[in-house]
C-alpha cells in the first residue's frame, strides 16, 4: 500500500508528461534545415515578437483554446490532444492517494503498524550501503496525509485555475513529479535517500517556478529558487557527509542509536575543534533553512510567487517549505543531544517568523503577503522544534497546511476573478461579487491569524507556550517575538482582507467583470476551508496534548519534560496571544475600514522605516552586493587575467612567442653576406683552438 | 578462459574498418555514404563485441582478466594486454560513444568524409588499446599515438580558429608526455620489465617514486585536466568538430584519471600520499576556479568545457582520498561525465548545425520550437548539475563522502561547487532554452530529427538509469577499486608504522 502511495504520482506524471511531449512534438515537427527567411519577411521581428506575446497571454485569454482545425498553429497554441485525460488521470491518482493516507495514518498512529520496505539497492560502495527504501512511522503518516490530501485538492483546483493553459498535461506532470518527490523525502529511511527527495522537490520548484516561462521574471525566480536551495543543500551535504565519517552509516535507524555515543567528540576544521554533534546538526538545518526560507536564506520564496497560485499553495505553503520542519523533526534523536544546535534552531525560527511578518505589513501583492506570512510561520514551527516539542511543531505544520493552502487557493480565485490582477490597491468592496471566496479567506485569515476554536489557534499558542516553557537559552526571546508577530500576523492577514473585500472598488473594469470561479476551484477550496476549522480541536490531544506519547511512540524524540512544562503557563500570559491578535484586528479595522488616510499619514511620516519593510529589509540589495556581483567579477577576472593573461600567457602563448622571438632573430644574424660569415667562422675557429689549447692542455 | 583473443578483436577491428575504407576509393557522394556506412557497422560491430566482455567479465576476481601476452620488442618488453575492473568500464563506454559520433557526423561533415571516418576509427582503437595495454611501452604507444588522429580532427575539421587550438593540444599534452617516457625508462632500468602486473607489485625506492610520480603526474594532469594546464582545453573544444569534441570530453580526459588509477596510486603508494594535499589543493582550485569562469562564458561549448575541468576536480579528488568511496566514485564520474558531457556536446552539436554559431545570446526561447531537444537538454543540465536520481549525483556524492573522511578543508571547499555548478548550468539553460522566441533568426528551427534522436535518447535513458541503479558499474568496479585501495593502505601504513619505530 505504501508502495502504491508513494509511486502512483510518478506513474501519473509519466502518463502526463508522455502527453504533454507527444502533444509538443506533434506541434514542432523535427527537422536539421533552416529557413533562412529573414531578408523575404522584411519585418520578420514583428510577427515574431506578436506571437509570443500571444504565447505569452494565452493564459490571459478566456478562448484560448478554441477549435484547432483550422488555426495556424504559429498562433495561440490549442491545448495538447489529452489534456483532459492528462488532467484527470493526475487528479484521480492523486485522490486514490490520499484515501489510502488516511488510511495509513489510522494504520500506523492508532494500530502501531510502522512498516520499512527494502526496495533495491542504490549506491553500495565499501561501508557506503544506501538502499531504495520505504519508512512509514506515525511521523511519516502525518506527512503522507498532508501531502497528498492538499496535492490531490491541488489538483483538482488546478483543472479550473488552469484551463485556459496551453500546456496544461506538462502542468499536471510537474505537479505530480514534485508530489513524488515529496513522497520519497518523507518517507526516506536513510539520508541520502531524504537527500533525493529533498533535491528532486527543489528540481520540481524550479520547474513549477518557471512554468511560464516565457516571462524572463518567472525564469529569474525558478534559478533564484534553485541556487538559494542549493546554498542550503550545501550544508546538508556536508551534514550527511559528518555523519557518514562519524558513524559510518546514513541509514537512520543506526545513526540514531549511535548518536549517543558521539557526545563529547569534536571534530576537527583547520585548526577549530568543533563538538560533532552540533556542528552536524547545524550544517544539516542549513540545509533546512533553505528549503524552509528561514532567515537569511529566505529570499527566493517571495519570488516564488510567479509561479502559477497552484504552485504556490502546493510547493510554497503546504509542503515542500515545511520539509524542513520535517527533516528537524526527523533527526529529533540528534538534535536532542545538541542543545547549542537546538538553541540556534529557536533563534533563527523567532527571527523569521518576527522578521517576515513586519515585511508582511506593507507588500501589496496578494500572492507576496502570503508568501511572507508562510516564512513567519515556518518559523514558528522551528521555535518549537528548537524547544524539543516536535510533536507540537508538526502540529502546526499540519494546520497550517490546511489554512494556508486554502489561503492560496483562495488568493487564486480573487486573482482568477480578478483577470491576473494580483495588487490589492486595485481590488476593493469584491465581496459582494465573490461572497463564496470572500467566506472561505475569511476562514482561512481566522484560522492563521488564531482565532479561538479555529485550528491555527491550538497549534499557534501551543506553540508559544511551548517557547515560554523550554529551557532553551533564546526562549524567552522566541517567548516576545512570536507573541509580537501573533500581533502583526493579525494586522497583515485582516489588512488583506479588508483591502480586497471592503471599501470601495479600486479598478471599476475589473471588478464589473469579477465573477465566482468555476467548481472545480470552489470545491478544494471549501474542503480546505473545513479541514481549518477541523484540523485543530481534534487533533489536539494527539500532537500537543496527553496523546503524544501514544501517537508518535519512537519517530521524534521530544524534550522529556516540554509538554509538563507547557502546561503550567501562569495563567495571566496564557491569553496573551488572544489579545494579540484581537488587537492587530482592531488596528486593522481602523486602518483600513475606519480611518484609511492613517496608514498613508504612517507611512509619510517614516518614510524611512516603510522604505525598509517595502523593500524587505534590502536583502536582495545586500546579497547582490556581497555574492553576486562579486561573483561575476571574480569570474571574468579569473577567466581573461587568470587563464588569459597569465596561464597563457607564461605557458603556451609565452613560450611560442618567445621561441618567435629566438627564430626571428636567427634569421636576422642569416645576412647572406659572405664576409659576416666568415668573420662568424674566424672566431668559431679561434674559440675552437682555444679550447683545445687549455681544455687539453690541463690533462 | 577465452579461446579466441577478443582484447586483440575489440582494439584492432576498428583499424579493418579504416583500411577498408582506405582501400574503396573515390570522391563521389556514393564513397561518401558508404565510408559512413563502413564506419558505423565498425563500431556497431565493435561494441557488441566488447559487450561479450562484460557478459563474461567475472566481477568477483580483481585482477586482470581476458590476458594476451605475446613477445614483441626486446626482452621485458611484451605485447600484454587484459582488463581489470577499473579499466573495462573506459573500454564499454569507448566503444559505446563511438558509434554515437558517428552518426552525429552523418550530415555535419561533408569535406573529407572517408578521412574523418578514417580518424576516427583509428582512435578508437588507440583509445582501447590505452585502457587495455599492460606495458608500459605498449601503453606509451597508444597514450601518444591518440594525439595524431585527434590533432587532425581538430586542425582539418575544426572551427576557424583550428590550427591555433590543436597546436596548443599537441603541444601541451607532449610535453606531459615527454617527461612521462622518461619515467618510464627509469622504471624499466629499476625492475628489469616494462610489464604492468609486476610493476604494481614491485618494491620502488622512495626516491625514485618521488620523481616517477611527478613525470607521469606531468602527463596525467595535462590531460585530465587539471589546474593550471587546464587552458588548452576550452579552445580544443571550441573548434573541434561535435563528434571530436565529444570523444574529447567524453574519453581522453579520462585516460589522466586512468592513469592515475594505474600507475601513480599502485605503483608509487607513498609518493601517492604525499602529493595528495597538491592534488586536494589543485582540484579544489580546479573546481572552485573554472566554475566561476564557467558562470561567465559567452559561448556554449566553452562553458560547457569549463564545467568538465571543474568535475574532473571531483575526480581527482576522489582518487588521490585513497577511501574505497573516493576511488570508486571517481571510476564512476569519469563514467557518468563521459555520458553527461558526451551528450552535451552533441546538443551544442544540434543546434550548431542548424545555426553555425555557439554564441550564448545568439539563442533564447528554444523550447517554443523545440520541445524534445528542451526536454533532453534539460536532463543532461540537471546531471551536469549534480541533481540525484542523475549519474552525475552519484559521482560527486562518493568522491565527496571519500574525501571527507580523509581532509575535510578539501570536501568543504569542493562542496561549493555544486552551488556554482547549478549557477552556471542553470544560466546556461534559461539563455539558450527558456524565454520567448524573439530572434528572427530562430523563427523556423526545427526539433530533432529521429537521427539525433538515436544519439541522445539512450544516452538519456543511461544517465537516469545510472543515477537511481549505479549498481552495474559500481559492482564490475568494486574488487579492484578495493584491491587498489587496500594494497595502497598497506603501504602507507608499513612506511608510517616503520616511522613511528625509528
Amino acid at each position: 500500500m505504501v508502495q502504491a502511495i508513494v509511486f502512483l504520482p510518478l506513474l501519473g506524471a509519466i502518463v502526463a508528461g508522455l502527453i504533454s511531449i507527444f502533444g509538443a512534438h506533434a506541434r514542432n515537427p523535427g527537422g536539421d534545415s533552416v529557413e533562412h527567411h529573414a531578408e523575404a519577411h522584411g519585418h520578420g521581428e514583428v510577427p515574431v515578437t506578436e506571437e509570443a506575446g500571444v504565447i505569452h497571454a494565452a493564459s490571459h485569454e478566456p478562448d484560448a483554446h478554441g477549435d484547432h482545425g483550422d488555426a495556424d498553429h504559429h498562433a495561440v497554441e490549442p491545448p495538447a490532444a489529452g489534456s483532459r485525460a492528462a488532467e484527470l488521470i493526475t487528479t484521480g491518482l492523486l485522490f486514490i492517494c490520499a484515501a489510502l493516507s488516511w488510511f495509513v495514518l489510522v494504520d500506523v498512529g492508532f494500530l502501531h503498524h510502522d512498516a520499512r520496505i527494502a526496495l533495491f539497492p542504490w549506491i553500495n560502495s565499501g561501508e557506503l550501503q544506501v538502499a531504495w527504501s520505504l519508512r512509514v512511522d506515525t511521523l511519516t503518516a502525518v506527512m503522507l496525509v498532508v501531502v497528498n490530501t492538499i496535492s490531490s485538492l491541488v489538483h483538482l483546483y488546478s483543472i479550473g485555475y488552469m484551463d485556459e493553459d496551453p500546456y496544461r498535461p506538462r502542468f499536471f506532470g510537474y505537479l505530480s513529479l514534485f508530489t513524488f518527490a515529496m513522497l520519497m523525502l518523507v518517507t526516506a529511511d536513510n539520508l541520502v535517500q531524504l537527500f533525493f527527495g529533498w533535491e528532486g522537490v527543489g528540481l520540481a520548484s524550479y520547474l513549477l517556478i518557471g512554468f511560464w516561462y516565457q516571462r524572463p521574471s518567472a525564469n529569474a525566480a525558478a534559478i533564484k529558487a534553485f541556487i538559494v536551495n542549493r546554498v542550503g543543500d550545501f550544508g546538508f551535504a556536508l551534514g550527511i557527509f559528518a555523519i557518514f565519517a562519524l558513524i559510518g552509516s546514513t541509514d537512520l535507524e543506526t545513526i540514531f542509536a549511535g548518536a549517543p555515543g558521539l557526545t563529547g567528540k569534536t571534530i576537527d576544521f583547520l585548526g577549530w575543534h568543533a563538538d560533532a554533534l552540533t556542528l552536524t546538526c547545524l550544517l544539516l538545518f542549513m540545509g533546512a533553512m533553505g528549503k524552509s526560507a528561514q532567515f537569511l536564506l529566505h529570499t527566493w520564496l517571495p519570488d516564488a510567487m510567479e509561479g502559477p497560485t497552484p504552485v504556490s499553495a502546493l510547493i510554497h505553503a503546504a509542503t515542500m517549505v515545511t520539509a524542513g520542519v520535517f527533516m528537524v523533526a526527523r533527526l529529533s534523536p540528534l538534535f536532542e543531544l545538541a542543545p547549542t544546535a537546538q538553541a540556534f534552531v529557536m533563534f533563527i525560527g523567532a527571527t523569521t517568523a518576527f522578521f517576515a511578518a513586519t515585511i508582511g505589513l506593507v507588500q501589496n501583492d496578494i500572492k507576496r503577503i502570503v508568501a511572507y506570512s508562510t516564512c513567519s510561520q515556518l518559523g514558528y514551527m522551528f521555535v518549537a522544534m528548537g524547544a524539543g516539542a516536535y510533536s507540537v511543531g508538526m502540529f502546526h505544520l499540519f494546520t497550517h497546511a490546511f489554512f494556508k493552502a486554502l489561503l492560496f487557493l483562495g488568493s487564486g480565485s480573487v486573482i482568477y476573478a480578478m483577470h491576473h490582477e494580483q495588487d490589492i490597491r486595485n481590488m476593493g468592496g469584491l465581496w459582494r461579487k465573490i461572497p463564496y471566496t470572500f467566506a472561505v479567506m475569511c476562514i482561512g485569515t481566522l484560522a492563521l491569524t488564531g482565532f479561538p476554536l479555529f485550528a491555527g489557534y491550538f497549534s499557534k499558542d501551543a506553540i508559544i507556550e511551548s517557547a515560554y516553557a523550554s529551557h532553551n537559552p533564546f526562549s524567552t526571546y522566541a517567548y516576545l517575538l512570536t507573541v509580537g508577530a501573533a500581533g502583526l500576523t493579525s494586522f497583515y492577514s485582516w489588512r488583506l482582507i479588508f483591502k480586497t473585500f471592503f471599501g470601495e472598488p479600486h479598478d471599476e473594469e475589473h471588478y464589473e467583470a469579477a465573477h465566482e470561479s468555476p467548481l472545480w476551484m470552489l470545491i478544494p477550496i471549501g474542503v480546505l476551508a473545513a479541514g481549518s476549522i477541523l484540523a485543530g480541536f481534534p487533533f489536539k490531544g494527539l500532537f500537543a496534548g496527553h496523546g503524544v506519547e501514544e501517537f508518535f511512540r519512537d519517530s521524534v524524540k521530544m524534550n522529556p519534560h516540554i509538554l509538563e512544562d507547557m502546561e503550567n503557563m501562569p495563567a495571566l500570559l496564557a491569553p496573551l496571544p488572544f489579545v494579540m491578535m484581537a488587537l492587530g484586528l482592531l488596528v486593522s479595522y481602523i486602518f483600513y475600514i475606519q480611518r484609511p488616510y492613517l496608514p498613508v499619514n504612517l507611512a509619510e511620516q517614516q518614510p524611512m522605516l516603510y522604505q525598509f519593510l517595502l523593500n524587505k529589509w534590502y536583502f536582495d540589495e545586500l546579497y547582490d552586493l556581497i555574492l553576486v556581483r562579486p561573483a561575476k567579477w571574480i569570474g571574468r577576472f579569473l577567466w581573461k587575467v587568470g587563464d588569459g593573461y597569465l596561464i597563457d600567457g607564461l605557458g603556451p602563448d609565452g613560450v611560442s612567442a618567445r621561441v618567435l622571438d629566438v627564430t626571428r632573430n636567427v634569421v636576422k644574424i642569416q645576412t647572406g653576406y659572405l664576409y659576416h660569415y666568415a668573420f662568424a667562422m674566424l672566431i668559431g675557429v679561434a674559440g675552437l683552438i682555444t679550447w683545445f689549447m687549455f681544455g687539453f692542455g690541463g690533462q | 578462459m577465452t579461446t579466441w583473443p577478443i582484447l586483440f578483436i575489440v582494439t584492432f577491428l576498428p583499424i579493418v574498418g579504416a583500411l577498408i575504407i582506405y582501400v574503396s576509393r573515390g570522391e563521389d557522394e556514393a564513397a561518401r555514404r558508404n565510408s559512413r556506412w563502413i564506419a558505423l557497422w565498425t563500431t556497431l560491430v565493435t561494441f557488441a563485441i566488447s559487450l561479450i566482455l562484460v557478459w563474461r567479465f567475472d566481477p568477483a576476481n580483481p585482477d586482470f582478466q581476458f590476458v594476451e601476452k605475446a613477445s614483441w620488442l626486446a626482452t621485458g618488453i611484451t605485447y600484454h594486454m587484459g582488463v581489470d575492473g577499473i579499466s573495462l568500464p573506459f573500454v564499454i563506454l569507448t566503444t559505446a560513444l563511438m558509434p554515437f559520433c558517428i552518426i552525429a557526423s552523418w550530415k555535419s561533415v561533408t569535406i573529407r568524409v572517408r578521412e574523418y571516418m578514417m580518424a576516427f576509427l583509428l582512435l578508437e582503437t588507440l583509445m582501447v588499446g590505452t585502457f587495455c595495454a599492460l606495458d608500459l611501452v605498449l601503453f606509451y604507444l597508444f597514450f601518444e599515438g591518440g594525439l595524431i588522429p585527434m590533432f587532425l580532427i581538430i586542425g582539418v575539421w575544426g572551427g576557424p580558429r583550428r590550427v591555433y587550438a590543436s597546436f596548443k593540444f599537441f603541444l601541451y599534452t607532449l610535453l606531459g608526455s615527454v617527461l612521462m617516457l622518461l619515467a618510464i625508462m627509469a622504471l624499466y632500468w629499476n625492475a628489469g620489465t616494462t610489464d604492468i602486473p609486476t610493476l604494481m607489485h614491485a618494491a620502488v625506492p622512495r626516491s625514485l617514486q618521488m620523481w616517477a610520480w611527478l613525470a607521469f603526474f606531468a602527463s596525467f594532469a595535462v590531460k585530465m585536466p587539471m589546474w593550471p594546464v587546464h587552458t588548452w582545453l576550452p579552445d580544443a573544444h571550441v573548434e573541434a568538430p561535435t563528434a571530436g569534441s565529444v570523444i574529447l570530453a567524453a574519453i581522453l580526459l579520462k585516460m589522466g584519471g586512468y592513469g592515475f588509477l594505474r600507475f601513480s596510486l599502485p605503483m608509487f603508494p607513498l609518493a601517492s600520499h604525499d602529493f595528495a594535499p597538491l592534488i586536494f589543493s589543485l582540484s579544489v582550485i580546479a573546481i572552485i576556479y573554472t566554475s566561476l569562469v564557467a558562470l561567465m562564458q559567452e559561448d556554449i561549448k566553452k562553458l560547457i568545457a569549463y564545467s568538465s575541468v571543474a568535475h574532473m576536480g571531483f575526480v581527482t579528488m576522489g582518487i588521490f582520498a585513497g577511501t574505497m568511496q573516493g576511488v570508486a566514485g571517481g571510476v564512476f564520474q569519469m563514467i557518468s561525465h563521459g555520458i553527461v558531457s558526451g551528450a552535451l556536446f552533441l546538443c551544442v552539436g544540434i543546434v550548431y548545425d542548424r545555426m553555425h554559431t555557439r554564441e550564448i545570446t545568439a539563442y533564447g526561447g528554444l523550447v517554443n520550437r523545440m520541445p524534445l531537444y528542451a526536454l533532453v537538454f534539460m536532463v543532461f543540465t540537471m546531471a551536469n548539475v549534480g541533481l540525484p536520481g542523475t549519474s552525475g549525483f552519484v559521482g560527486e556524492f562518493m568522491t565527496l563522502i571519500g574525501t571527507f573522511k580523509v581532509s575535510i578543508p578539501t570536501a568543504v571547499f569542493a562542496t561549493t561547487g555544486v552551488i556554482l555548478s547549478a549557477a552556471y548550468a542553470l544560466w546556461l539553460y534559461r539563455k539558450v532554452i527558456f524565454g520567448a522566441l524573439v530572434k528572427s533568426s530562430l523563427i523556423s528551427i526545427k526539433d530533432l530529427t529521429f537521427r539525433e534522436c538515436l544519439t541522445l535518447m539512450p544516452l538519456a535513458a543511461l544517465t537516469i538509469l545510472f543515477g537511481i541503479y549505479p549498481k552495474p558499474v559500481l559492482d564490475m568496479s568494486a574488487a579492484s577499486v578495493q584491491q587498489l585501495v587496500n594494497n595502497y593502505n598497506t603501504a602507507v601504513t608499513a612506511v608510517k608504522a616503520a616511522a613511528l619505530l625509528q
